[in-house]
């Protein structure tokens, strides 16, 4: 092997090696292996060409490789060289097979791959292939079944496919019948599911990218919708107006009245011409008599033919008879014109009318006339005879009859002379109901002659006479008209007015004028040429189409002479089509005329002597053509009746029966149904469903038929479920209720979600309350009146509430954004020096920010805070006197009563006086919204308790919105009890080792604050009367001296009990804000004041309100109408009850008193709580009169009118008071001193009394005038009341602005029904029940024994306490009652209110506690009291007393 | 929550028509913030809210407001835009990007006074930008953008016969 290859590639070489050592072994040895990889082929520097090294070069990378392996050659070399030293005896390659890489030819690879693989070839399989054996395909949409679309494959896959699918196992099953490949539907949907996203503009999302879209007029807006999918929207209609024929006028002259004759009868003429009847029958009846003559000949009689013969020979006649004297009127009509011009002497006319005369074959004519009546008379011969066959007949059978008779009556007659006596009753009978035949006549045989001279004499008449030429008119207008200088004056006159006159038509389109022609002269021969056409631009289709005809005389006015419909043209009828009508119009106006004109509805006559005369009426004939325009494309501009329906839905479909019958058709249903009747409409057509459903409903009447066109058509597509189901719906009327903000479902939670589970109870009150709304429920008020009046004002609330709603959707710049005022100048100034404050300072002082309501509250969030501080003059206890030890009544005093009260008395009671030492153990105790919270029990008559109360507040229906916080009625009660301890030992032995007492209280008095003011003023604070019954049995006042109480003394501070509280909410809630200037703002044109006053009254407030933020000033305020009244309107003198005045007739100071009773017995109700703090509204005294309740304001008002009519100085002040806030009080001036009276309780106070409720005055009204406080302070005790200062007072009504002398609003005399006592003393029994029943429930476990005796001792005193006013009288009564009851310990007092409604009476006695009282062998004794005042104003009271037996 | 508006303060607040009941925070103020220092200048808030709606009817469906309050050029916190969306209803997340909006003064005066004492006009309430009602008397300005992205869970939606689930709002 070795290096001699010299000339050898290296591959060469090594290949041959390779092939070496195949040929050795199988396996090369290890050494041969090792040289294989080690051996380096060491090539001959000499030996190697300059060609082999190119080569090499050219085969890069391989070269260096075999570089190496011909250096492991070399290697190899060397090692073979030293075979010795590693005795391997077998070569790598005998382990090595080596193969070359195996390569087949394209061809004989294409070959092979024939062999293996399978080609489907695109040609078109047959189908026979395809299609089972034996069998033709099928093709099942060729047999009208729908296969569905394929899907879309080319051609060549197909073929493919199948000639793949062929060759497979049982391929033949995925073909179908029709030899193609089964397929599902094509999958390509039709739309595009997802729409296309692409913008024009980078950067906005698609959705919002704006589209220019043309303007579209909103054509379609009204109920008149022709059709809604139509693009081109507009219709036209063309109305051509082209003249105007009058036939008469009211300056027509003689002549012209007969020339129009003349025309309107050669009108007839030329008509009648055109359609020849005439002739027409002529030919029909020579047919005829063909015809009958034939059937005559062939097969003897046809009837019928010989009927119609004769009908149309008859009809025939008349047609003649009626041209000719057509014929002979026009010639006379023509002759009286002739007379007519003759005798005038001038014509008026150019009418001539021509007869021409046509002359005719005389002899022929002859022959056709003979032959014509011969044949007539052969006929009516004819006609004769078969009468007279058809009578002969007849007769013959008569005849017989009556022979039969006649024999029988003879056999009758011979039996009578036989027969007996009642032969003549017989015969009688006989002759009653065996009328008597007469003998029949023969016919008579018609006489030809007879015949003939009838038909000659009808043919004379109605025919032309046989060579008579015939005569043919012809009217022209060729005449002259004689010249204006030639006619007489009065004709003159009559042309003149004719040429003042001019007429001009109007159109008008559903009863709108849209067009008028020009006025044009009347022309001499009385026609107007107008030769105008109108083209109407329509949306709608025409309802009505109208001409007015209009005519002008000289400059004076125009006067309509006529109207007339057109009627508007078929769908059909387009321009250039249209046909030119006439359309006949007249006037039934009646015209005379000074000239030769014959006027219009005046008779006239033609004759010299004035006899046969005639009335004629303006009338005439208007040449006119309507019809629907062509587009510029050719398309008629009509609303198309096909062009409607198409894709409209079905509530559109009857609108092609609006389009021809008009919208007020389809309102009347018999005018529609007439309609389809008269279209002949396919009942089954199911486009037309609807409608006759429609029709049917309307013409068989049962169904109502709504008497209006409906205004949303497609209402109906888009509901999803019937009005009524709907309303079945429970779930839905719960959303729908809540959605209104129906009271009971405002704030309604989680309204479910299955019907099922809507339980029927939700909605009984709510259904309740709709159906009591009109029914007066007499137990809730006791009283029929009350009740009535309870309604009233509930519907014045609603009708207010659903005002003020409307309103507050009425929102106003303000509303909605706080802005800032423009700063005066000096304001400006500082906050411009405030910018150079530091912005963020340390110590930030705290900036108002607008105060944001919170509404996130829920129950709980709210307290009630009650801080009770102190209370003043709390009365004490009186000892107990036992009944011995009692002083006779006459005797004691009040001084005597003092001076033992407190001293112990008998050793035996003295028990009771161990726990006494305290004069009063009093509590107070806050009760709100049935929660209790009491303070713990101070000592002594001015007890200090200083403590917090803490009440939650629950809103109503848990709504916490500043509408709902307003409205809460409830009250806070601050109840002031005494504890009394009552030792309860059996036994005194027992005293020494313990105490067994028992804790009862005793109800000394109350106050009750409104929420609602709390509410308002966020916080109250201060001292407070307390509300003391005038009677507390075993307490007396510790001072009571100081009883009197007139207002003219000045009252000591001993007065009454004084409690201090304080009084917020926690957290502090806002009010809302009164929508009073939102109000002011709505109803300011809801208003009869002058407008000028209403804004010096705004001025007036402005300028206040900028001096004094704080002081109320008012001016206007809104009545019960809600309408705006100016204040001073509502003061005037009114009538106090005579009844108040009688009770004092000296002492005014008594009768005020009483008045400002009576006053505050009118039960109070803020207007705030009914009208959720929405406004004030102010009634008028009788008003408030009738309706027995209202706020402040209108006690205020009707107490200042008594006053007022009582003499006194009195004005109306408008300020703040404690508890009520905002309020109105009366000022008087009495003998040299301002009086305050508050007219909700009745009671007044001088101006320097402290404790005055009244804290500041805003402003005064009277009748005439109104003050504003401009004084530094507004507390009534600082301030002066001198209105004539105006320093200190500022008049809205000065010299710049006199008093315009307003009338008042007030009624001018209050009327006053007398005193009911039947009824006061029904109620009372009443509540009395009502009560004790009450007090029964409140005391479950306990037995409730109720004393007579102390019950009926109560009730006479009651009285007494109602005429002393409840003054004076408590020890007098006490006396007695302890004088009666003496062995009870006896606890209770009267309470006394206004009546208005049983549940406050209620109320009032649960918050006194009496009831609470638990001592076993307790007895209760309950007696009530109304004493009636005029005008049904009751005066309630109750006394309830626990008596507890003493041992 | 991601906003381009030059403004630090954000105000939230979830208004409820009918939805009858809702967890959760429903009104409350976010943290300040301030403005980014790279390029874009996006005040981000990243503030959480977590809010449960229940209800049986979808009316009223929940919006939220935001408004937008920060210091003007004296320091005074004036609003910086009010804006309110609907809350998504589908389930899933969503981003949305609402535009702010304030209201203008009425007169070139008061814009000038209003500048001056830093009291520019405000909506009495910012519920009034979640109604239509009443916003014909009101000028209104653009103010930026605030971003808000949602998680919406839903719950037995499909139950009360409302199908929101996305896949059912493609091929319905």
């Amino acid at each position: 092997i070795e290096t001699s290859f010299a000339e050898f590639s290296i591959r060469e070489r090594m290949r041959e090696k390779l092939k070496a050592a195949r040929v050795q072994t199988d396996f090369p040895s290890a050494e041969e292996a090792y040289k294989f990889f080690t051996f380096s082929f060491d090539p001959d520097p000499e030996n190697i060409k300059d060609e082999t090294k190119s080569k090499k070069k050219s085969e890069s990378n391989q070269e260096e490789e075999e570089g190496e392996e011909q250096e492991c050659d070399e290697e190899d070399c060397l090692v073979n060289n030293r075979e010795d030293l590693f005795i391997i005896d077998q070569m790598a390659r005998d382990f090595l097979v080596v193969k070359p890489a195996e390569y087949k030819s394209y061809s004989e690879r294409l070959q092979k791959e024939r062999e293996i693989l399978f080609t489907p070839s695109i040609l078109t399989v047959p189908m026979s292939q395809k299609v089972p054996e034996n069998m033709q395909p099928r093709y099942i949409e060729d047999e009208g079944l729908y296969t569905g679309e394929r899907p879309i494959v080319s051609l060549s896959n197909q073929n493919i496919l199948e000639n793949r699918i062929l060759r497979q196992e049982q391929g033949k099953r995925w073909f179908g019948d029709d030899g193609k490949l089964l397929a599902l539907p094509s999958p390509i949907k039709q739309y595009s599911t997802r729409p296309p996203i692409f913008s024009l503009e980078e950067g906005i999302e698609p959705e919002l990218e704006t589209l220019y879209r043309k303007a579209m007029k909103p054509m379609h807006a009204n109920q008149y919708i022709v059709g809604s999918g139509d693009p081109q929207g507009q219709f036209q209609l063309d109305i051509d107006i082209s003249g105007l024929i009058f036939t008469h006028h009211p300056c027509f002259s003689r002549e012209h009245v007969l020339a129009a004759k003349l025309a309107q009868l050669y009108d007839q003429y030329l008509a009648r011409r055109q359609q020849n009847l005439t002739k027409l029958l002529t030919d029909k009846l020579h047919a005829l008599r063909n015809a009958v003559q034939s059937s005559l000949d062939n097969s003897g009689t046809s009837f019928l033919h010989i009927y119609i013969y004769r009908q149309t020979r008859r009809l025939r006649d008349a047609e003649q008879e009626k041209d000719r004297t057509l014929l002979k009127t026009i010639i006379k009509v023509w002759k009286e014109m002739k007379s007519l011009r003759d005798f005038q002497k001038f014509t008026n006319t150019p009418m001539k009318l021509y007869l021409r005369k046509e002359e005719v074959d005389q002899r022929s004519d002859k022959k056709i006339y003979e032959a014509e009546i011969q044949a007539e008379i052969n006929e009516l011969l004819e006609e004769y005879m078969e009468e007279y066959e058809k009578k002969m007949e007849e007769y013959k059978t008569e005849l017989q009859e009556w022979k039969s008779w006649k024999k029988a009556q003879k056999t009758k007659k011979k039996k009578k002379i036989k027969q007996s006596q009642d032969q003549e009753e017989e015969e009688a009978e006989n002759s009653e109901y065996v009328e008597e035949p007469v003998k029949p006549i023969p016919p008579k045989l018609a006489d030809s002659l007879e015949v003939e001279q009838q038909v000659r004499e009808k043919a004379i008449n109605i025919r032309r006479k046989p060579g008579e030429p015939v005569l043919i008119p012809e009217l022209s207008l060729t005449g002259s008209v004689t010249p204006n200088d030639l006619c007489p004056r009065a004709e003159v006159l009559r042309r003149e007015d004719v040429k003042k006159r001019s007429l001009f038509l109007k159109v008008l389109f559903n009863t709108k004028e849209v067009s008028r022609t020009i006025s044009r002269q009347i022309s001499s021969d009385f026609r107007v040429h107008f030769g105008q056409i109108f083209n109407l631009k329509i949306f709608n289709w025409p309802e009505s189409l109208k001409l007015q005809i209009y005519e002008t005389m000289g400059f004076s006015s125009t006067n309509l002479l006529a109207e007339m419909f057109i009627p508007v043209p078929e769908t059909t009828v387009l321009t250039g089509r249209a046909r030119t009508e006439e359309i006949e119009f007249s006037s039934n106006q009646r015209v005379m005329l000074d000239h030769e004109g014959v006027g219009s509805g005046v008779p006239f006559s033609f004759e010299a002597d004035g006899s046969n005369k005639i009335t004629l009426m303006t009338s005439g004939k208007v040449s006119s053509s309507v019809s629907w325009a062509i587009g510029e494309n050719g398309v008629p501009l009509i609303p198309l009746v096909s062009q409607q329906k198409t894709g409209i839905p079905s509530a559109l479909k009857n609108i092609d029966a609006v389009a021809s019958i008009g919208t007020s058709g389809v309102t009347d249903m018999k005018k529609l149904a007439k309609w389809a009747a008269e279209t002949k409409l396919d009942p089954n057509d199911p486009k037309n469903a609807d409608l006759m459903q429609l029709i049917m409903v309307a013409t068989s009447g049962d169904a109502c038929v709504p008497g209006f066109f409906r205004l949303e058509q497609l209402q109906q597509e888009f509901n999803f479920a019937s009005d009524e189901e709907l309303n079945r719906s429970k779930r839905f009327q719960l959303l729908q209720l809540r959605h209104r903000e129906v009271a009971e479902f405002r704030n309604y939670k989680q309204v479910p979600l299955l019907e099922r589970e809507i339980t029927e109870k939700l909605f009984e009150n709510y259904e309740k309350r709709l159906r009591e709304r009109d029914v007066i429920d007499s137990k809730d008020h006791l009283d029929a009146h009350r009740a009535l009046v309870a309604k009233y004002l509930q519907k014045v609330r609603e009708s207010v509430i659903n005002r003020f709603l409307t309103a507050k959707h009425h929102f106003l710049l303000s509303d909605l954004v706080n802005e800032e005022e423009v700063p005066s100048l000096g304001n400006l100034g500082l906050s411009l020096f405030k910018l150079a404050e530091p912005k963020r300072p340390l110590k930030p002082r705290r900036k108002e920010r607008k105060k944001v309501t919170a509404q996130n509250l829920s129950d709980g969030d709210i307290n009630l805070l009650v801080n009770i501080i102190r209370a003043y003059d709390i009365p004490v206890r009186k000892p107990v006197l036992s009944k011995l030890q009692q002083p006779s009544r006459s005797s004691r005093s009040f001084n005597e009563m003092f001076a033992a009260s407190p001293s112990p008395q008998s050793p035996t009671r003295s028990i009771d006086w161990t726990f006494n030492q305290v004069l009063v153990h009093p509590f107070v105790e806050v009760s709100f919204q049935r929660t209790v919270c009491r303070t713990t029990a101070a000592e002594g008559p001015n007890p200090n308790w200083n403590e917090e109360l803490e009440l939650p507040f629950r809103a109503p229906n848990g709504d916490y919105s500043t509408t709902s916080l307003q409205s809460v009625k409830d009250e806070v009660f601050i109840n002031i009890f005494d504890e009394v301890l009552y030792d309860v030992l059996e036994d005194d032995r027992e005293r020494g080792s313990g105490i067994h007492t028992r804790v009862e209280r005793h109800w000394l008095g109350s106050v009750r604050i409104p929420f609602s003011t709390i509410y308002f003023q966020t916080r109250i604070d201060g001292t407070f009367k307390i509300d003391i019954p005038p009677v507390l049995l075993g307490y007396s006042k510790e001072k009571n001296l100081g009883n009197e109480r007139s207002y003219d003394s000045v009252r000591s501070l001993s007065e009454g009990s004084y409690i201090t509280v304080f009084i917020t909410i926690e957290p502090q809630l806002i009010p809302g804000d009164p929508v009073r200037e939102k109000l002011y703002y709505l109803l300011k044109f809801d208003t009869q004041e002058d407008e000028k006053l209403l804004q010096a009254a705004e001025k007036y407030q402005a300028e206040c309100a900028l001096k004094f933020p704080s002081r109320q000033c008012l001016t206007t305020v809104v009545d019960i109408n809600g309408k705006t009244v100016f204040i001073t309107r509502y003061i005037k003198p009114l009538n106090p009850p005579q009844e108040l005045l009688n009770g004092h007739p000296n002492n005014s100071q008594a009768a005020a008193e009483l008045v400002a009773r009576y006053v505050s017995l009118i039960p109070f109700l803020p207007d705030s709580v009914s009208f959720a703090g929405i406004c004030d509204l102010w009634s008028t005294s009788d008003q408030f009169l009738d309706l027995l309740a209202g706020d402040e304001e209108e006690h205020a008002v009707l107490l200042c009118n008594y006053f007022l009519s009582m003499g006194k100085k009195a004005w109306l002040i408008i300020g703040n008071a404690i508890p009520e806030g905002t309020t109105a009080y009366v000022l008087t001036w009495e003998q040299n001193q301002y009086v305050i009276w508050n007219p909700s309780n009745g009671r007044c106070y001088g101006q320097f009394d402290t404790f005055c409720p009244l804290q500041s005055v805003g402003c005064l009204i009277s009748f005439d005038n109104i003050w504003f406080n401009i004084q530094q302070y507004d507390s009534p005790v600082r301030i002066n009341f001198d209105i004539s200062k105006p320093k200190l007072w500022k008049s809205f009504f000065s010299q710049s602005l006199p008093y315009p002398g307003l009338s008042s609003v007030q009624p001018e005399e209050l009327i006053y029904q007398h005193i009911d006592k039947a009824a006061a003393l029904e109620l009372q029994g009443r509540i009395e029940k009502i009560l004790k029943e009450k007090i029964m429930e409140w005391r479950p476990r306990h037995l409730t024994r109720w004393n007579r005796y102390c019950t009926s001792t109560l009730r006479h005193f009651l009285p007494l306490l109602e005429q002393f006013q409840g003054k004076a009288v408590e020890d007098d009564h006490q006396a007695e009652l302890q004088k009666q009851l003496g062995d009870y310990r006896v606890s209770g007092f009267p309470i006394h209110m206004p009546f208005s409604e049983v549940k406050p009476l209620i109320e009032a006695v649960h918050s006194t506690g009496v009831h609470t009282i638990d001592v076993s062998n307790a007895e209760f004794a309950l007696a009530v009291y109304i004493h009636a005042y005029p005008k049904n104003v009751l005066s309630v009271w109750i006394y309830i007393a626990s008596l507890v037996r003493n041992r | 929550m991601a906003a381009a508006a030059a403004a630090p303060t954000v105000f939230l607040l979830m208004v409820n028509g009918q939805i009858e009941s809702a967890q959760g925070l429903e009104e409350g103020i976010s943290q300040i913030t301030c403005k980014n220092r790279d390029a874009q200048q996006a005040l981000v808030w990243n503030f959480p809210i977590d809010i449960t709606f229940k209800s049986t009817n979808p009316s009223g469906w929940p919006q939220i407001v935001v408004s937008v309050y920060g210091p003007d050029l004296f320091g005074n916190d004036v609003v910086r835009g009010y804006g309110a969306v609907h809350v998504p209803f589908t389930p899933g997340s969503h981003r949305r990007t609402i535009p702010m909006f304030v209201p203008e003064s009425t007169s070139k005066l008061q814009k000038i006074t209003s500048w001056l004492m830093g009291r520019h006009p405000e909506f009495t309430d910012p519920k009034v930008v979640a109604q239509g009602e009443g916003r014909e008397v009101i000028t209104v300005r653009s103010q930026g953008f605030v971003t808000i992205s949602f998680n919406v869970v839903t719950k037995d939606m499909k139950k009360l016969g409302y199908d929101v689930s996305p896949s059912d709002m493609q091929n319905p």
